[in-house]
């Protein structure tokens, strides 16, 4: 892949990524997000539209971080991070939470991952199979449970591997589960065909993409 | 009377064997029951396998328990806490046993135990290497894996009320697996931020009934800090 053959192109930043997944949630969805950049989807829910943000750690109905002098000790989300309840929110413990997210109530999460492959395949817990002691946390309950799994992820690795790929070299965390992609370089729907390219960066043509892509691209039929 | 309060960590801890399965309650250190944590270091029990979402951070709490070598086995979800340096220096040394399992899979497995359900079947981990070697079965259309019980010998609790029957109140995220570790476990030992009269606590109010409570230590620590 020639740097030079993408002469002037524009990722999304983090931010445009989380807000571009944003812009597709409807009202109404209950709704979990990874930690990581997925965490920066709800601040870009347009205003006026309801959609409710679950925590693996019991907590239905999130608003966003508290103002600095308004913490709640006892309120935290699943990345540990102090978080507000808004009016309607409610606790349960963690059996009833993950019921939620089991029994197939969450319309969708949203995950980072470090690989994702063209059948739906996500590897997002362990980077080896002889990792010594890995962290899967609630990812693989989220990845089966929920009615559906979109990914939230840089388009390439630091050194520039495809993360979008044929085949997971890294263990599952589930087979199958992803439905849709969002990264700095594009918007993919995985179908029966593999990968469809819903949009991409500005700038950036299909063949650049490719070239960025281990797995085959498709155009929307 | 019935009369689960007692006065002292030493009567809370009284009876914990060596070798027992102990489930422990908190996510972070939110609803982590730190005290008995201390009073379980104070009895001495040793060879324990512990049950928790995360092993241990800093050197405080279950990470002072594991450094003090009385963890035989950790079971949890998400090994990596903040601050994993006592759990990631024994494991390294093999001086710990891990058994990772699935968040949610480990609060079910806790539920199923509370229950009488001694294995269900799930969809999490299904295609990955935490069904290596487990039943699969198909059930309506779907492939699933058969997960048993997890049952406490001893379970640690924090609670935010509690009254003399041992009924408990849990404040906001500070739920978490308290109220799973209590009905799962034999023995489930509790301290609370609050102890309440009898029918002060709302019916309608009270997440753990007794029943699942068999002591209660008054432990008014204030606010849990860092994670």
């Amino acid at each position: 892949m020639s740097e030079t053959a993408v002469a002037s192109f524009k990722p999304f930043t983090r931010p445009q990524m989380a807000q571009r997944a944003a812009a597709d949630i409807p009202e109404g969805w209950y709704v979990n997000l990874g930690i990581g950049i997925p965490t920066m989807i709800s601040d870009y829910v347009p205003a006026g539209r309801e959609v409710i943000f679950h925590s693996e750690n019991g907590v239905l109905g999130m608003g966003p971080a508290p103002e600095k002098d308004k913490i709640e000790p006892w309120l935290i989300n699943a990345g540990k991070q102090y978080v507000t309840m808004l009016p309607g929110g409610s606790f349960c413990h963690h059996a009833d939470s993950f019921s939620m997210i089991r029994g197939g109530h969450l319309d969708l999460c949203v995950l980072g991952a470090f690989q994702v492959a063209d059948n739906g395949d996500i590897a997002n817990w362990a980077t080896s199979e002889n990792d010594t002691a890995p962290a899967v946390g609630g990812a693989m309950d989220l990845a089966a449970g929920a009615k559906r799994l979109w990914v939230l992820m840089e388009h390439t690795t630091k050194d520039g591997s495809s993360k979008l790929v044929t085949k997971c070299s890294y263990p599952l965390t589930a087979p199958g589960a992803v439905k849709r992609i969002y990264t700095n370089l594009a918007t993919i729907d995985v179908t029966d065909r593999g990968f469809v390219v819903l949009g991409m960066a500005p700038g950036l043509s299909l063949e650049d993409l490719q070239a960025r892509t281990d797995a085959k691209l498709h155009l929307p039929a | 009377m019935i009369n689960k309060i007692v006065q002292s960590m030493a009567d809370l801890m009284s009876g914990i064997k060596d070798g027992s399965v102990v489930l422990l309650g908190g996510f972070g250190s939110v609803g982590q029951p730190n005290a008995l944590i201390d009073g379980l270091i104070e009895q001495g029990a040793k060879d324990l396998v512990v049950a928790a979402n995360n092993a241990g951070a800093g050197h405080v709490g279950l990470a002072r328990l594991m450094e003090l070598n009385r963890v035989r086995k950790i079971i949890c979800s998400f090994p990596r806490s903040s601050d994993p340096v006592v759990f990631e220096t024994l494991y390294r040394a093999g001086k710990i046993e891990l058994e990772i399992v699935p968040q949610g899979t480990l609060a079910e497995r806790m539920r199923a135990a509370g229950a009488g359900v001694p294995a269900f079947f799930t969809a999490t981990g299904v295609g990955t290497k935490m069904a290596v070697g487990k039943e699969h079965r198909e059930i309506g259309g779907r492939t699933y894996i058969l997960e048993e019980w997890l049952k406490g010998d001893v379970g640690l609790v924090e609670a935010w009320e509690a009254d003399r029957w041992g009924n408990l109140t849990f404040k906001q995220s500070g739920r978490n697996f308290n109220p799973l570790c209590a009905m799962a476990s034999d023995l489930s030992l509790v301290q609370a931020q609050h102890i309440r009269e009898l029918g002060e606590i709302d019916p309608d109010h009270v997440v753990t009934p007794g029943i699942f409570v068999d002591r209660v230590l008054h432990v008014p620590y204030g606010d849990p800090s860092g994670f």
